[in-house]
């Protein structure tokens, strides 16, 4: 039993090596973002309405000064509620940008009214004449300063960082998904990302043209993305079409599917962005479902399914067969040339639903969309250890590659590291991937 | 050994001794010698399997002897590798060409050795230099073709024309007729005269008696990877060369069995596909085991692989049990339920970085799943069936088919056809490469099909194996089934090496 245990374990290190890459990254990023906090939002009017409490008893009076932003809304309404609650009073509430709160303060204080504590979040608690108010405001002078307690965490494991994380490399990782079972057959398809491009221009332009514009319903709006994403696994099972039937290199047959759609994306759009379509449109890119980001929980379905196909069924054993070796898998009695157009078209299909997420989250259709996606995509794919040569591979491999390659690019962002040397290291980062791989293999 | 003849030295030109050399199971060569006088040809000889290819490879460098020594003009060569060889002057041309196809003539001919300044080749002079290579040939190739657009002939030129290049002793001919037309066999004989009166030893190796005679000086036998014997061309018959090639006790290693063919099961009528196969029929009965023998590039593969859908064919019918099949990829023989075992498992037979347990799968997948649900458990229970039963030993079935013996891959290959429960089995040299138990285990089993009531069809060059195992033999030659052997007891390898050699 133990001895299976470790069989077990083993063989999942083997699989997923590179998700203690992963970690280590996470590691890395964490311990190189450790910095000190300051809470904003509700969270934060709460906390602040506790301290002021605490220090003060009741019947502080207190001016609340705030930004605008809904964050900022959310501070000042937890804060204000939560110190009338406690018997304090709100003398003032301010919101907007220093000139006004500047002169909100002078007012109250050329009022008399008598004001013990000024509360405010800490980037507001940074203008000058809060912290110079002794000198600037002397009406108001000796009056304390409160802002919430700081605490020490790491930028990047902050919630809402992780979820721009996962949000970032949702598009990339569904189509991955498509790009795994393509590359896994020994094939290869660069079209996937002027199809991002072509789906969102079509979806936009259906919406536009023939699904009401921005007074389109929800069940025309899904009509027309579904035709986008159609759209695009049409493409991909005319690429197909060409690597099973007439035998052109994937590499070439892609490559021209590459050059179509784009065109096509630029032609359909007239080289225009399209964006007269309803801002309900947003939900898919932009919304939450129990805090986690439409595309990311749509990401996870797609790669549940993508395993259970790869691992379980007939079609994925067919898949695999046909990498590893075409010519005994089609004298096994393997349908391969269906196998391989089917994994073209679900590529094709995949970047289609990329590509309506890219519109979703901008809440528009453009011809640049996706522009060397591509790339991107195939690097996930061998980061997570399939091999360009076919009939290797693992559906969530791909994930944990997409992963490595988000939390590699969130992590250079955070630390402040340029745009072109971040493409040095992910260049290197891909390398090495590869360079593990192989010695592994050998192993 | 005195004797006279032109050119002949005390020293031998070459001279191979003791070579010894084996493979994972399989010892190919033991103690084998060969010697090579200049201005000499030898034909060495043996049946597939016998040793040849791999002495000659030996010879020119791609593969290292256990044991024993090559001595040129009598000092020891230390041939390790291919460029060793070719500095000692040995050159060797395979059946399938060095040549880069894309590659003109010229280019090919100075592959390796171009002559140059700084680095930039001397067009000019290479060209003249392969012109008077091709005129001493007697040949008008122009040297900027590239080598795909001249026949095969004509490519083989090229290799002779660069073993001259390379002022090669010694050139070795792996089977250098096999695919030429007679005119351009007769223009070869021709070439080789003139290099064996410029003081060449040529190795020369046929199948084809006939040429033999017509050829070489002497002939040198192989067997089992043994030296049979050497003998003057002029001193020995036809028959007595065959009878060193195949002359081998049959001893019991085949499993008895009772024979009690029933109804016609298998008609195949007018096969056809190129040149390889030619206008094939023959019936193969429930119960029967019909082998189809001949030699290498007779056309035996080929005409399975046209019954089983591999390969499209160009005309033909094929029935089973009275009923006319459409086949046109395999997928469409074994629903049909005929299936095939290739001869090569590596390239055809198994996915070799798949499970055992996944290739056992493969054709079975369509009763082991419901829906396109793959039942693991189901899978993994029938495999142990068949791991039980033929001995397959295997840790897991998890393991990869790679890390196998050959003997156990093929069990492999044939566990998961047996689960396919096919009507027609047809077997492609199923025991080459593998151990003598394994191979008693392969023939009961074919036995057992048989007596089911399966018709099977066993393709081998193995002429024991042969007659032990078939009901029928039928003998391909060129594309064509050259001979029927109806009465098997009665039959010898002789009778059957005579309508393979055509």
């Amino acid at each position: 039993m133990e001895l299976k245990l470790r069989n077990r374990l083993s063989r999942f290190f083997e699989d997923y090596g590179m998700v203690f890459v992963l970690l280590l990254l996470c590691a890395f990023f964490s311990v190189m973002t450790y910095t000190e906090q300051h809470p904003t939002g509700a969270a934060a009017g709460e906390q602040l309405a506790g301290e002021i409490a605490a220090r003060r008893g009741n019947g502080a009076r207190v001016v609340i000064l705030a930004g605008q932003t809904s964050v900022d809304e959310e501070f000042v309404r937890a804060l204000a509620s939560n110190l009338e609650a406690g018997g304090a009073t709100v003398v003032r509430t301010v919101t907007g940008g220093p000139p006004e709160m500047r002169r909100a303060l002078e007012e109250v204080a050329a009022s008399g009214q008598g004001v013990d504590v000024i509360a405010c979040d800490e980037s507001t608690s940074r203008y000058s004449f809060l912290r110079e108010r002794d000198s600037k405001l002397p009406g108001l002078a000796g009056v304390e300063l409160a802002i919430p307690a700081t605490y020490a965490w790491p930028d990047f494991l902050k919630a809402a960082n992780l979820r721009a994380v996962a949000n970032r490399i949702a598009v990339i990782a569904i189509i991955a998904i498509g790009m795994t079972f393509v590359i896994i057959t020994g094939g290869i398809d660069l079209s996937v990302g002027s199809l991002i491009a072509l789906s969102a221009v079509v979806a936009t332009l259906l919406i536009r043209e023939v699904g009401g514009a921005v007074d389109a319903s929800t069940i025309a709006m899904i009509i027309c993305s579904l035709a986008a994403i159609l759209g695009c696994a049409l493409m991909g099972a005319f690429s197909g079409l060409m690597v099973t039937a007439f035998r052109v290199p994937a590499f070439i047959a892609t490559l021209a599917m590459m050059l179509i759609a784009s065109g096509l994306a630029y032609r359909l759009s007239n080289s225009q962005s399209i964006y007269q379509i309803p801002e309900s449109y947003r939900w898919l890119g932009t919304e939450f479902v129990f805090g986690v980001p439409n595309p990311v929980i749509l990401m996870l379905i797609l790669y549940g399914v993508a395993h259970f196909l790869m691992t379980r069924t007939t079609f994925g054993r067919y898949v695999y067969a046909v990498g590893g070796n075409r010519e005994a898998a089609r004298l096994s009695g393997v349908p391969v040339k269906p196998i391989l157009l089917s994994c073209y078209t679900v590529c094709g299909g995949l970047a289609g639903v990329g590509g309506i997420i890219r519109a979703s989250e901008l809440k528009s259709g453009e011809p640049t969309y996706g522009l060397m996606t591509e790339l991107e995509v195939i690097a996930a794919v061998v980061v997570g250890g399939t091999s360009l040569s076919g009939g290797e591979g693992k559906i969530f491999g791909t994930l944990i590659g997409a992963l490595v390659i988000g939390v590699m690019r969130n992590g250079l962002n955070l630390t402040n590291v340029e745009s072109n040397t971040q493409k040095v290291v992910l260049g290197l980062v891909i390398v090495a991937a590869v360079l593990l791989d192989n010695l592994k293999r050998r192993k | 050994m005195p004797e006279d003849g032109a050119g002949t030295a005390a020293v031998p030109l070459l001279r191979m001794e003791r070579i010894s050399k084996s493979f994972p199971g399989v010892q190919a060569l033991r103690d084998v010698d060969l010697e090579l006088r200049a201005g000499e040809v030898v034909a060495l000889l043996g049946e597939n399997g016998a040793g040849k290819s791999t002495l000659i490879k030996i010879l020119g460098g791609a593969h290292l002897p256990d044991a024993g020594r090559i001595l040129i003009d009598g000092v020891e060569a230390g041939i390790a590798s291919p460029a060793d060889a070719q500095r000692a002057g040995v050159a060797v041309i395979y059946q399938e060409f060095n040549l880069v196809p894309s590659l003109s003539a010229r280019e090919n001919i100075f592959l390796g050795q171009e002559r140059t300044t700084a680095g930039v080749i001397h067009q000019l002079d290479e060209h003249r230099r392969a012109r008077e290579l091709f005129d001493r040939l007697g040949v008008a190739i122009d040297p900027e073709t590239p080598c795909r657009r001249l026949s095969i002939a004509q490519q083989q030129i090229v290799e002779i024309a660069k073993a001259l290049s390379l002022d090669a002793r010694i050139i070795v001919m792996d089977e250098p007729s096999a695919t030429l037309t007679p005119q351009e066999v007769d223009r070869l004989f021709e070439i080789v005269g003139e290099l064996r009166s410029h003081g060449m030893g040529i190795i020369y190796i046929s199948h084809r008696l006939d040429e033999i005679f017509k050829i070489a000086d002497r002939v040198c036998v192989l067997r089992d990877g043994e030296h049979v014997g050497t003998a003057a061309a002029a001193d020995v018959t036809r028959e007595r060369l065959i009878e060193m090639m195949v002359g081998r006790k049959l001893e019991d290693e085949f499993p008895a069995r009772k024979v009690s063919p029933g109804v016609t099961r298998l008609v195949v009528r007018g096969l056809r596909r190129g040149k390889a196969v030619r206008d094939v029929s023959f019936a193969v009965r429930g119960g029967e085991v019909v082998a189809i023998t001949g030699l290498v590039g007779a056309g035996r593969t080929e005409l399975v692989r046209l019954i089983f859908g591999a390969d499209a064919r160009d005309g033909g019918t094929i029935q089973l049990d009275g009923k006319t099949l459409d086949i046109r990829s395999p997928r469409d023989a074994i629903r049909a339920g005929i299936c095939l075992l290739t001869e090569d498992r590596k390239l055809e037979g198994l996915v070799l970085g798949q499970s055992v347990r996944e290739n056992f799968g493969l054709p079975n997948l369509s009763w082991l799943s419901r829906l396109g649900i793959v039942s693991q458990t189901r899978e993994r229970r029938e495999l142990e069936r068949f791991v039980e039963s033929l001995r397959i030993k295997i840790p897991h079935v998890e393991q990869p088919v790679a890390n196998l013996s050959g003997g156990n891959q093929q069990k492999v290959v044939l566990a998961k056809w047996l689960a396919r429960q096919c009507e027609v089995v047809i077997f492609d040299e199923p025991t080459r490469g593998i151990d003598v138990g394994a191979k008693f285990e392969i023939y009961t089993l074919i036995n057992e099909l048989a007596a089911a009531g399966k018709a099977i069809v066993l393709i081998s060059s193995e002429l024991p194996e042969v007659l032990g195992m078939a009901d029928r033999v039928l003998v391909m030659h060129d594309g064509r089934i050259t001979g029927e052997i109806a009465d098997v007891e009665s039959a010898t390898q002789e009778a059957i090496m005579h309508l393979a050699i055509g």
